[in-house]
């Protein structure tokens, strides 16, 4: 299915925001994410599925003032 | 106190805009400050350097929501930003101008409403407005940050005087002077008059040399807050000389 991922439209096999992460690679403890403009907390990730058109946010630490 | 906190640097320092991560990893020691600020993105470049200099860096993080321009996305940020960093600190910024980076005050309260009853402590970026300020610790913030001038502007104080209210009419809550900073004396200045602390980030990442002009903050900071707990002078209009009068020869 089609998402979009950090605004870019992505192709991916995940059904869930858990099997998503693990497909890109992210370590999970790095990370923090939300579907669709809500949070989605680590322990939540495996019961969040995925449907075409979620626009998902995987976020990290970066510099900021 | 900072939500019980203590700290013994009153300079919190930003992250962002260092010419490298090893200048900004120097910054941070040569400031002794013991609160940086970090934002949440999509991966950047020198996203896992930036990790480890945080990690290392023996700070308590104080993460933003820096480009947040409603309630909704500001709490959703910071929602992310305590499960990652693992603190219900949170600087809350919720711009109503994107050329300003005026705070939106009605948003922001809203905000702050919504994440002090979740836990969060909420250091909220607002401006020298009084109503606000109670607005805000009616919302259980129990510290507020003042801007001094538009961020990154480099102004200093541009209210001086709308500061000192300020200052005046929260006795009992920390204040920090948050934004507008540009110089040693700006910062100085500040902890003079009273505030509990300052932050600020561009003054320092851009200067020519960054880690002599952390080192300048640190003892601007420290200076002014020694200043105010000594007890300034009271400003007169006219002069009065310092060296006695009286037993002066008459040599005329």
């Amino acid at each position: 299915m089609r998402i979009i991922l950090n605004g870019h439209p992505t192709e991916t096999g995940a059904r869930d925001l858990a099997a998503l992460l693990e497909e890109r690679g992210d370590e999970s403890d790095c990370v923090a994410t939300a579907l669709n403009g809500e949070f989605v907390p680590r322990a939540a990730r495996a019961g969040t599925p995925l449907t075409p058109g979620d626009r998902v946010e995987v976020l990290r630490p970066m510099q900021g003032g | 106190m900072f939500y019980g906190v203590a700290l013994q640097s009153r300079l919190m320092l930003g992250t962002a805009q260092y010419p490298s991560p090893a200048v900004l990893r120097a910054a941070i020691a040569a400031s002794g400050t013991q609160v940086i600020t970090v934002s949440l993105r999509r991966e950047g470049p020198e996203g896992a350097r930036f990790r480890e200099i945080v990690a290392g860096s023996g700070c308590r993080i104080l993460p933003n929501t820096a480009g947040c321009h409603s309630a909704r996305e500001a709490v959703t940020t910071a929602r992310m930003a305590r499960e990652l960093f693992g603190t219900n600190w949170i600087k809350l910024e919720v711009i109503g101008h994107a050329d300003t980076l005026q705070p939106d005050p009605f948003a922001l309260v809203e905000a702050a409403r919504i994440l002090c009853a979740e836990g969060f402590e909420v250091f909220p970026y607002t401006t020298e407005d009084l109503v606000l300020g109670e607005r805000l610790v009616e919302a259980g913030c129990r510290v507020l940050m003042p801007w001094g001038a538009p961020i990154g502007s480099g102004q200093g104080l541009r209210n001086v005087e709308g500061l000192r209210a300020m200052r005046a009419h929260f006795p009992d809550v920390p204040l920090v002077i948050d934004a507008g900073i540009g110089t040693p004396s700006d910062a100085a200045r500040a902890m003079e008059m009273g505030f509990d602390a300052v932050l600020l980030n561009t003054a320092v990442a851009r200067a020519g040399n960054p880690v002599a002009m952390a080192r300048a903050f640190a003892r601007a900071v420290e200076a002014g807050r020694l200043g105010f707990e000594a007890g300034l002078m009271p400003r007169r209009d006219m002069a009065r000389p310092s060296t006695p009068v009286f037993g002066m020869a008459e040599l005329g």
